[in-house]
């Protein structure tokens, strides 16, 4: 627990210093900008589409710091340490993936709220993004890092991890964007098993990645 | 509990081609053991496999104490003050911040506590990592090329923090090109398989 804790707060403190945070969001607001330039400033277009729109970004947004969740440690030698002293891998990843989290989603969260008044969104859509981005966000989360735990000992991992992580996101992506129009239905209850599974599966995946890393 | 290190009949392969095969070492308090051999005949990986980081292909280690490694990667946030990056293994290790100063004043390096890591020169990194090992309390170090950019007053630093750990009945395993002033260590020399 003392070994979760302290990776936990290296992790944050990392991302909080290198911009890690900031740089999904800004991306997030970005695209929710752009879109109603590409598309024209029809209001009742931009309602209708945006909150899709919203989780196309959240999951983009999610590929943005891929590379710098394991790759760096592995190459600094921090993850042998980890190994030397004994921490599980699985425990490394399960204190990657919430910092990780803690770092993504409630920034996105955040961020949803000007995105969705540049997309003409209602306050009943807003909710329904936010409460989808709560229960999606993490399995977004896990899904970063055990797509950088399997592709940070390759050269150009990061092309890489965006072809694996974005069909893997597919069920988070589908019942997201579904739940908005379905409030809290079956959409929703599918979005947050979806979530919960990666959560549940990515420490494993993820700890096997960085185990064969040390090949 | 008393510290020990034994290894024996241990074999390794890496990519298909055997490096060293049959290879016995027994160690007791205050003892060292030094390898030696040509370039790319395993001494890393032999350091990597005590310490637990590659399978061994034949044989078996057994230890009792803890372990700390000190390989060419620093391990160490580039951004930090060198102070508060070896802090961050201290606390995991259950040392703390005591354990850092005393390391960095063994050292010589407690001016250079407050400097970020990434300013640090190539010896005074490799001199880090080396306070790293000191800092984590652990019973049995395994130092891989610890000479390596040191300068000859660091050398004479390192060889008094080997003798003091060894005099506290640790051990010490260490892989060196240059001859380190080790007393009575075991040697073993290895030399390429097949």
């Amino acid at each position: 627990m003392n070994a979760f804790l302290a990776i936990l707060g290296r992790d944050l403190r990392l991302s909080l210093g290198s911009g890690g945070i900031g740089l999904p969001v800004v991306f997030f607001l970005l695209v929710a900008t752009l879109y109603p330039f590409a598309v024209g400033p029809d209001g009742a277009l931009l309602a209708k589409t945006g909150g899709g729109v919203l989780w196309v970004a959240a999951l983009l947004a999610a590929l943005l710091p891929i590379d710098r969740l394991i790759a760096p440690d592995a190459e600094a030698g921090v993850l042998d340490q980890y190994a030397v002293r004994g921490v599980g891998e699985e425990m490394i990843a399960a204190a990657k993936i919430t910092a990780h989290w803690i770092g993504f989603g409630p920034p996105l969260m955040l961020a949803a709220i000007p995105a969705s008044a540049m997309l003409r969104l209602d306050g009943e859509t807003l909710a329904a993004v936010e409460l989808g981005l709560l229960a999606g966000t993490p399995g977004l989360a896990a899904l970063g890092v055990m797509v950088a735990s399997l592709t940070a000992g390759l050269r150009r991992g990061g092309a890489l991890a965006g072809l694996l992580m974005l069909p893997l996101a597919i069920p988070l992506i589908i019942f997201g964007a579904g739940s908005i129009g379905d409030f809290g239905g079956g959409a929703f209850r599918f979005l947050a098993a979806s979530s919960l599974f990666l959560v549940a599966v990515a420490p494993f995946a993820a700890g096997a990645g960085i185990r064969a890393l040390r090949e | 509990m008393t510290t020990s290190l034994t290894f024996s009949n241990l074999a390794c392969v890496r990519g298909g081609r055997v490096l060293f095969k049959g290879l016995n070492a027994t160690l007791g308090p205050g003892e060292a053991l030094l390898l030696t051999g040509p370039n790319g005949v395993g001494k890393s990986s032999l350091l990597r496999l005590i310490a637990g980081l590659l399978p061994a292909y034949a044989g078996k280690v057994t230890y009792d104490g803890r372990l700390a490694l000190s390989d060419e990667n620093p391990a160490l946030d580039p951004r930090l003050p060198l102070a508060k990056a070896l802090g961050y293994w201290a606390g995991m290790d259950g040392t703390g911040p005591g354990a850092v100063s005393d390391a960095l004043d063994a050292l010589d390096m407690a001016r250079l506590a407050e400097v970020p890591v990434r300013l640090l020169s190539t010896g005074q990194r490799r001199r880090a990592n080396l306070a790293r090992v000191l800092a984590s309390g652990a019973d049995i170090w395994l130092l891989d090329e610890p000479g390596n950019g040191l300068d000859t007053a660091s050398l004479a630093l390192l060889e008094r923090a080997i003798a003091a750990h060894r005099a506290q009945g640790g051990i010490v395993v260490v892989a060196s090109h240059q001859p380190l002033g080790l007393t009575d260590a075991q040697a073993l020399a290895l030399e390429a398989a097949e």
